[in-house]
């Protein structure tokens, strides 16, 4: 048996998670390339017009693996202890399978719902007993799972520490994991800022609790875990960079209306606001990034001159 | 702020700005100003001052507060919600204090949901001498408005467009809603509510033999404020078409059959997809298996989890042969548009009635 992983949404999250728990059952599994232009394109012609560039990525990723496994991962999740989750990630399992199922799509998938008890270690039993695998088997391949997910999230922080403490500009990159890391999204922007040598800084990559504290100084209502990390981020990172750039898919409905607020209560730092539609060419990219690089380095010189 | 000064607003929503106004101004008894009905200047105003694309009911919203403000208010209130809705308060609140308008702000997603005495302390902060026994009858009062408000509406809405003299219902219908602005106890709406009854059901009416049905389904705001849906209502009902809508506040709030919906959809839909989605899919389900000739959908533009709703709405298309027409509407909507779509609409729905 094969399972599919689609590379994208929540993938960016959990693949350590996934692939270890996989791994040490002993079960076979692929993952879908980096998005490329074909990716992008499936998912467009799959996904609703209006649907977030995120999603219809996501769906592109889907059609990909079509034909290459037995099963395709699409977990659902309803919310977090932390706070509630954008409702795509509620309906993703269902969107996908009405989306998909004249190609008679198999779905693997698991659902956390802390309302309901459904959490992540219950769902992966239920998912493992689905495999064909025996309680401590599961028990056992979950544990390592979430430690080899620790460890390697203490190893990031450890990574980004580092970047920290270089000399040189450095840019807070505030977007969501599944944003940045796509090739087809966040690829292009990471690669700008390297090139103009800028260093990136991954909001997404701090110590989730005290994010989820530090958020509260700038939003007191928001309601997304997502992004009451990303808030509390910024709040963590602002004293030891030299620009924030907000990253956004269009759509997003949670970023419409969070990014918004970022920029009229972050104050005394040069913030760039970037929506991607997947539509746009690379040249007008760079020359936004170029030119707020520029401001950043004439904003150094002075002296440190508020904008 | 002294209470005799506070002069409360809640955006435009359908007719509810009726019984809102009794609640405020009964049970909570301050001032309550109604925002002038939702227009163009409204919507061009929420947008001039919202990030480009968020959903429009928070651009309307905006609009509203901005001319309640125009007309005297000086407390705004905003509700919470299960989706982008539930941030909608506090960005509106930053947006007006940054234009300079200095507003009181209750915002009720700050309230807990699971605790309702928590809606109580956010009350207490417009009137400090809030008495909870008046406010529990007030309410009671108030929600029996809202019943009885939707319960006529309904009525309206299946039967405007076939009086005989036209225009019969409208004009009652208005005059209804009109004297509930005077009633004081739940026995007065109950009686207003059956004299109106029973004069809309005199209206004479001549219905067609072969009716066309058509049911609207969509997201919460737009379904229900008209504005917003360009009258697509009414310009169905002009086409001789008879409404059917199950969203109002009545159905998805006071009387919710959630468990009935997940039970009724379950061939299509596996986990709660978030706001009115599973509303949208249950009525869409049911009224194609009853054979309705069509389904419009409305939504404002970007709405995540009406979009997320369209892959399960086309399936359902698909297995019961309905026809289902997608309307989403942002501050850039033309008219022309509209009517075109629904001029083809109609002309498809009226072709197949007449193969049957």
């Amino acid at each position: 048996m094969k399972i599919g992983i689609p590379r994208s949404f929540l993938y960016y999250k959990y693949h350590y998670l996934w692939e270890s728990f996989f791994e040490e059952l002993g079960i076979d599994y692929v993952v879908s390339p980096f998005t490329n232009r074909e990716i992008y394109k499936q998912g467009t012609i799959r996904a609703i017009d209006e649907a977030c560039l995120s999603s219809k990525i996501y769906l592109g990723h889907i059609d990909y693996l079509l034909g290459k496994c037995d099963y395709i991962l699409v977990p659902r999740v309803f919310g977090y202890e932390e706070g509630t989750i954008c409702t795509k990630f509620q309906a993703i399992y269902d969107v996908v399978n009405n989306t998909f199922r004249d190609q008679n799509i198999k779905i693997l998938y698991y659902n956390i719902n802390p309302r309901e008890t459904a959490n992540e270690f219950r769902s992966f039993l239920k998912m493992g007993k689905f495999l064909g695998k025996k309680k401590a088997a599961i028990t056992r391949a979950y544990i390592i799972a979430k430690q080899t997910q620790k460890v390697q999230q203490i190893m990031a922080l450890k990574r980004q520490e580092e970047l920290l403490s270089k000399e040189g500009l450095k840019i807070l990159l505030v977007g969501h994991q599944y944003n940045v890391y796509d090739r087809y999204i966040g690829g292009p922007i990471l690669q700008t800022l390297k090139e103009l040598g800028a260093t990136p800084i991954i909001a997404d990559i701090c110590d989730k609790k005290e994010a989820l504290e530090e958020s509260k100084k700038i939003s007191e209502t928001l309601p997304w875990a997502f992004n009451k990390e990303l808030v509390g981020a910024i709040q963590i990172y602002r004293e030891k960079v030299d620009g924030i750039i907000l990253m956004s898919s269009f759509p997003c409905g949670p970023d419409s209306l969070v990014n918004e607020m970022i920029l009229r209560r972050v104050k005394g730092i040069p913030i760039l606001n970037l929506i991607l539609d997947g539509q746009e060419g690379s040249a007008g990219l760079e020359t936004r990034l170029e030119s707020f690089i520029d401001i950043i380095k004439i904003r150094k010189e002075d002296g440190n001159g508020q904008m | 702020m002294g209470m005799d000064k506070c002069k409360v607003a809640f955006p435009r929503f359908g007719n509810y700005h009726i019984p809102l106004e009794f609640l405020f101004t009964k049970g909570l008894g301050v001032e309550y100003i109604t925002p002038p009905p939702s227009t163009r200047r409204t919507l061009e105003l929420g947008a001039k001052y919202s990030p480009d694309y968020v959903c429009s009911p928070f651009k309307f919203n905006l609009g509203n507060y901005i001319e309640a403000i125009e007309a005297g208010a000086n407390t705004l209130v905003q509700t919470g919600g299960t989706c982008r809705l539930g941030y909608y308060g506090e960005l509106q609140e930053q947006i007006l204090k940054d234009l300079g308008y200095n507003v009181h702000f209750i915002n009720m997603s700050r309230a807990n949901y699971n605790n309702p005495l928590t809606f109580y302390d956010e009350f207490k902060k417009i009137n400090p001498n809030l008495s909870l026994k008046k406010v529990t009858s007030s309410l009671i009062t108030m929600l029996k408005m809202v019943e009885c408000i939707d319960e006529i509406d309904d009525f309206v809405r299946q039967n405007v467009g076939f009086e005989v003299h036209e225009g019969e219902i409208e004009k009652l219908h208005e005059e209804y809603l009109n004297s509930l602005r005077t009633v004081e106890t739940k026995k007065d709406v109950e009686k207003i509510t059956k004299n109106y009854k029973k004069k809309l059901k005199d209206v004479k009416v001549k219905k067609p033999k072969n009716l066309m049905k058509v049911g609207i389904v969509g997201e919460y705001y737009t379904i229900m404020e008209p504005f917003s849906n360009h009258f697509i209502e009414k310009e169905l009902a002009k086409k001789g078409i008879v409404i059917y809508r199950w969203m109002n506040v009545t159905n998805s709030i006071l009387h919710n059959n959630g468990k009935e919906q997940k039970k009724t959809i379950k061939p299509y839909v596996k986990y709660y997809m978030g706001a009115t989605s599973m509303a949208t899919i249950y009525k869409t389900l049911e009224w194609a298996k009853e054979g309705f000739d069509g389904i419009v959908h409305v939504k404002s533009f970007g709405c995540t989890p009406e979009i997320d709703a369209m892959p399960v709405l086309q399936r359902i298309s698909n297995d019961y042969k309905i026809p289902i027409l997608y309307f989403s509407f942002d501050s850039q909507t033309s008219e022309t548009g509209i009517q075109t779509r629904l001029e083809a609409f109609y002309d498809m729905i009226m072709m197949r009635k007449e193969k049957r």
